[in-house]
């Protein structure tokens, strides 16, 4: 760990502003020091399993015992599979629907916290309460509202119709529980990140558009939409990878039911453990890790086409 | 660090450029606070009535929990019990045994947060202060790239890997937990580092202070508000978990306070009234430490949010 020659200090000198020790020739051990336990135990517990799941995707293990190489057969048979691939249906299309739900109430919210209004700190302090609570456990509640409370209103009413049963219990609909609930649980930090967007448009640009004769209505379209989009994009982007490993709060609710019409990846895989299902639930884990990515860098590049820094 | 550059860029777009122009010749941005104008009373309404969305859930499990078993069962469950019954509570906290199973969820919240604290800015001040050389670098994308790999991925291995290291319970799960917050926190402490100009240490540097001195001297009590950020990040994932403790905790008598509300779905099924005091207990201790400290967790949470 002697001196590290490869950055000459003539380079150094011409770019002054860059965060590099000033003592070039001192050996920096420290800082390999303070590195060191991070890179240690993040290998260890993150990349070395990583990289285990995937080797043991290629055999037959079923979790314990002897195994063999069985080359790529769990993937052939995973895409033929119709349980998993209806959980991958289901996820992305539970994802697509939360983000848009949770973002569009979260900009009224934000819209409406920025106005001109009464009790602002009361009502803000009461919409952030849902991001200090447990999913699983909001989730037990809204399973017994879902269930019991919801049906015994609607009978009481004396309307017919899917909602004078349990919804939970509807394939077509318990999906919809999900979404209401992990919206519930997700508005908070989507609304933070408006109103900070919010606070950040100066007042004279709405000055002037008033002045120019524009309806509350056209200010929002040409000038807070727009002005926001980054945020808009950050809030897309952080909700649909968490909506993606989606789990908590469908335990909570369905458990994956009816059926398996509410299964989620997460759910899918996790099946893995009692199944005997070990090796082709990492395949399955593997695909799963592919469609993060990939839908990750396909919204980092509509970032950069943005001109976001994140 | 914020994505004011977007806000800049499209900006172009918009009729107002030549007021923005102005505002900033006139230098710095005039806030929206200062806004006058009478009350819009149309938006206050509807935003009272949508706080309902989230008031309700919570007065209805209050409502709940201070019932009989009777009175649990009857009609939607709206009506509020009168006389109150505080039995449930004392059922709830035994059949959850709420004093080990909330130790248990503090103990892995608290270890959470103080190993990111330590782990992160560490590794972050010395990528930061040696963006340069190459390994410093790619630790720092080795790092960040944890965000792409969410826990069902390897959440099988490490089922594995923590039982065989004889840590499938509460210490697992805190070393998971700080090693899942690290990619977000890393990211945190570098766009934090950047902004502290080098010659703060410098004068330390001359006094003879070693980089280990600087750092937890100087560094570490400069990056305060980054450590709140972190931290109350960290504690929430950590606190209200539930996928990690339930797959990684073998021992039922070992697990957190959200797992073991589960015990309400399986053996306890019909007596709603225990349930829900029991949910509610689950609940009170984060709202509690919201209603409290609100202004510093938004400060956090929001500068987390913004970077």
């Amino acid at each position: 760990m002697t001196t590290d020659t490869a950055t000459s200090p003539g380079t150094r000198a011409t770019d002054p502003g860059a965060e590099a020790p000033r003592h070039r020739s001192r050996v920096p051990r420290t800082y390999y020091l303070m590195l060191l336990p991070a890179l240690a135990l993040f290998t260890f517990f993150i990349t070395l399993p990583a990289l285990a799941g995937a080797l043991f995707s290629l055999t037959n293990y079923v979790g314990f015992g002897d195994w063999e190489f069985v080359g790529i057969n769990n993937y052939r048979v995973m895409f033929t599979d119709p349980k998993i691939l209806s959980a991958y249906v289901f996820t992305i299309g539970f994802s697509v629907v939360t983000v848009i739900v949770v973002n569009v109430l979260a900009m009224l919210l934000a819209l409406g916290l920025n106005a001109k209004i009464r009790l602002k700190t009361a009502l803000r302090g009461v919409f952030f309460v849902p991001m200090v609570i447990s999913g699983i456990v909001i989730a037990y509640v809204f399973n017994y509202l879902f269930s019991t409370s919801l049906p015994s209103i609607v009978q009481s009413l004396g309307v017919g119709g899917p909602l004078s049963q349990s919804i939970l219990a509807n394939e077509d609909l318990a999906w919809l529980s999900i979404v209401i609930v992990t919206a519930w649980q997700s508005i908070p930090m989507a609304l933070i990140i408006y109103l900070a967007g919010l606070q950040a448009i100066p007042d004279e640009v709405y000055e002037a558009a008033a002045l120019d004769g524009a309806t509350p209505g056209k200010q929002f379209w040409a000038i807070t939409l727009p002005l926001m989009a980054g945020y808009v994009v950050i809030n897309t982007v952080l909700g649909v990878k968490n909506f993606l490993n989606a789990y908590d709060i469908i335990v909570g609710l369905t458990n994956g039911g009816p059926g398996t019409s509410t299964m989620s990846v997460a759910m899918s895989i996790f099946t893995g453990f009692n199944s005997g299902d070990y090796a082709y639930q990492m395949a399955n884990a593997v695909i799963f890790f592919l469609v993060t990515v990939i839908v990750s860098v396909l919204q980092l590049l509509l970032i950069r086409r943005r001109g976001v820094q994140l | 660090m914020t994505a004011q550059p977007a806000s800049t860029q499209t900006a172009a777009t918009v009729p107002a450029t030549r007021e923005q122009e102005a505002r900033r010749r006139r230098g710095g941005p005039r806030l929206r606070k200062d806004r006058g104008g009478p009350t819009n009373w149309p938006a206050t309404l509807l935003l009272v009535l949508a706080s309902l969305s989230v008031l309700v859930p919570l007065y209805f499990t209050l409502a709940m929990a201070f019932k009989t078993p009777e009175q649990a069962v009857q009609g939607t469950g709206f009506t509020w019990p009168w006389p109150m019954n505080w039995a449930s509570f004392a059922d709830a906290w035994t059949l959850t045994d709420f004093p080990r199973s909330f130790t248990i969820s503090l103990l892995i919240a608290v270890g959470t947060v103080v190993g990111t604290l330590i782990l992160s800015s560490m590794a972050s001040y010395a990528i930061a202060r040696n963006w340069d050389r190459k390994l410093f670098r790619w630790s720092y994308f080795y790092l960040l790239a944890a965000m792409f790999i969410p826990f069902p991925v390897v959440a099988l291995p490490q089922v594995k890997l923590t039982a065989m290291l004889g840590i499938d319970g509460p210490v697992g799960v805190t070393v998971l937990h700080v090693m899942f917050q690290m990619s977000f926190s890393v990211l945190l402490y570098s766009a934090f580092l950047r902004s502290i100009p080098e010659e703060i240490e410098e004068s330390a540097r001359v006094d003879g202070a070693s980089t280990w001195q600087v750092f937890w001297r100087i560094i570490f009590p400069l990056l305060a508000p980054m450590n709140a950020t972190v931290g109350i990040f960290a504690f929430l994932a950590s606190w209200n978990d539930f996928m990690m403790p339930s797959l990684i905790t073998s021992d039922p008598t070992e697990q957190t306070l959200p797992v073991v509300q589960n015990i309400f779905q399986l053996a306890f099924a019909t007596n709603y009234n225990i349930a829900f005091a029991s949910y509610l207990m689950a609940m009170l201790p984060t709202i509690v430490v919201y209603v409290l400290a609100q202004r510093w967790i938004m400060e956090g949470v929001t500068r987390g949010a913004i970077k």
